[in-house]
């Protein structure tokens, strides 16, 4: 699988450790419904070393679409939010 | 659907917006590559307007260093002079300065890093952009148009995806930047307001400076006189007496009387 974590670029993951990182997506998820930004925070950063420690940078130069994306290491829960908002504004600038 | 699947999907339509313009295929992949092209130069600039405010920053760090140290030295200065109450307003001003040097610092290691990672993204972005410019013209040469359309949607997605990623990264880094210009604006300001007082105006002067030096140019003064007199300086005391201040008594008396509308400036 292709696991892309925003502003760092894409990941080359194994199936099996996919379990593994959906567990930690879970405890973001819980956080960002808390509303608690602390434990978003943590939960965030275990996250995405989760992908870069079982996760190997896939060819910078390939054109392959990401199975799985990731928010920014330094995002704020509000950001978080904002990428779950479907809006008509497309993401590209100009 | 866990939180990664749902940011993936909606990143992913939001990304391909921008992108599925044209009705043919084929001018599909040249109207992209322009935005690609478009996409590239407006992330070199972004590297390059967040570079400009680094050394904003760091330049301001300069001054406001260069000011520490001059205060610390008119401290010494008032102190060989016996004049406390100016050393302790030196000190004073100078503590002030530390928290907005320490701020400025955090600000410059922020924008260190927003510049470092527009870099990678614009590296990025480049090398994807490339391999797009390959994989057109090789389609545009070899498939038929039902092949094309195949092909054509497997480079779109992936260089849209890619796009979207570095469009947020230059969006996020401006508004950093932003932030941060305002601040330094405002620093800017209390430097040439005075208030932080222009260390790179060196003769210019402020309070402290003007006071120790019309002291020194009486104690200088006085100490010729002393000599015509015949007499060696020091014999006399008072010979260094500033003027006196009644600044406090003025500032006391005022707030009671003053009406709203005569601000002193």
């Amino acid at each position: 699988m292709i696991v892309r974590v925003l502003g760092e670029g894409q990941y080359d993951v194994s199936d099996e450790a996919i379990d593994r990182l959906n567990e930690l997506d879970a405890a973001v998820e819980t956080a960002v419904e808390a509303g608690d930004e602390a434990a978003f925070g943590t939960a965030l950063a275990a996250l995405l070393d989760g992908v870069r420690t079982v996760g190997v940078p896939h060819d910078v130069d390939s054109l392959d679409e990401s199975d799985l994306i990731l928010p920014p290491p330094d995002a704020t829960i509000d950001e978080v939010r904002a990428l779950l908002v479907d809006s008509d504004e497309g993401l590209i600038p100009g | 659907m866990s939180l990664m699947k749902r940011i993936s999907l909606i990143f992913r339509s939001k990304a391909n917006k921008a992108l599925d313009r044209a009705e043919d295929p084929r001018e599909t992949l040249d109207y992209s590559y322009q935005r690609q092209l478009d996409l590239l130069s407006k992330v070199r600039r972004g590297v390059a307007d967040v570079a400009t405010s680094r050394k904003r920053v760091e330049l301001q760090v300069t001054q406001l260093e260069q000011q520490q140290t001059k205060l610390q030295g008119q401290a010494e200065k008032a102190l060989q002079m016996d004049r406390e109450d100016l050393a302790r307003e030196a000190l004073t001003r100078k503590s002030g300065l530390i928290n907005q040097i320490n701020d400025l610092k955090a600000q410059h290691a922020q924008l260190q890093g927003e510049e470092e990672k527009l870099t990678l993204a614009q590296q990025r972005l480049q090398a994807k952009v490339e391999s797009f410019r390959t994989r057109k013209e090789t389609i545009k040469a070899t498939y038929t148009a039902a092949e094309a359309q195949t092909r054509i949607n497997e480079a779109m997605s992936g260089i849209g995806e890619e796009m979207g990623d570095v469009g947020m990264a230059i969006q996020r880094a401006e508004d950093k930047t932003a932030q941060m210009q305002a601040r330094a604006g405002a620093i800017d300001e209390l430097i040439a307001s005075g208030a932080l007082d222009d260390a790179s105006q060196l003769n210019a002067g402020d309070d402290i400076t003007r006071e120790l030096e019309s002291m020194s140019s009486q104690a200088d003064v006085e100490a010729e006189l002393m000599k015509l007199k015949g007499l060696s300086p020091g014999q006399e005391p008072g010979a260094i007496e500033s003027g006196s201040t009644e600044g406090g008594d003025a500032l006391a008396e005022q707030p009671e009387t003053s009406t709203e509308g005569e601000q002193p400036r």
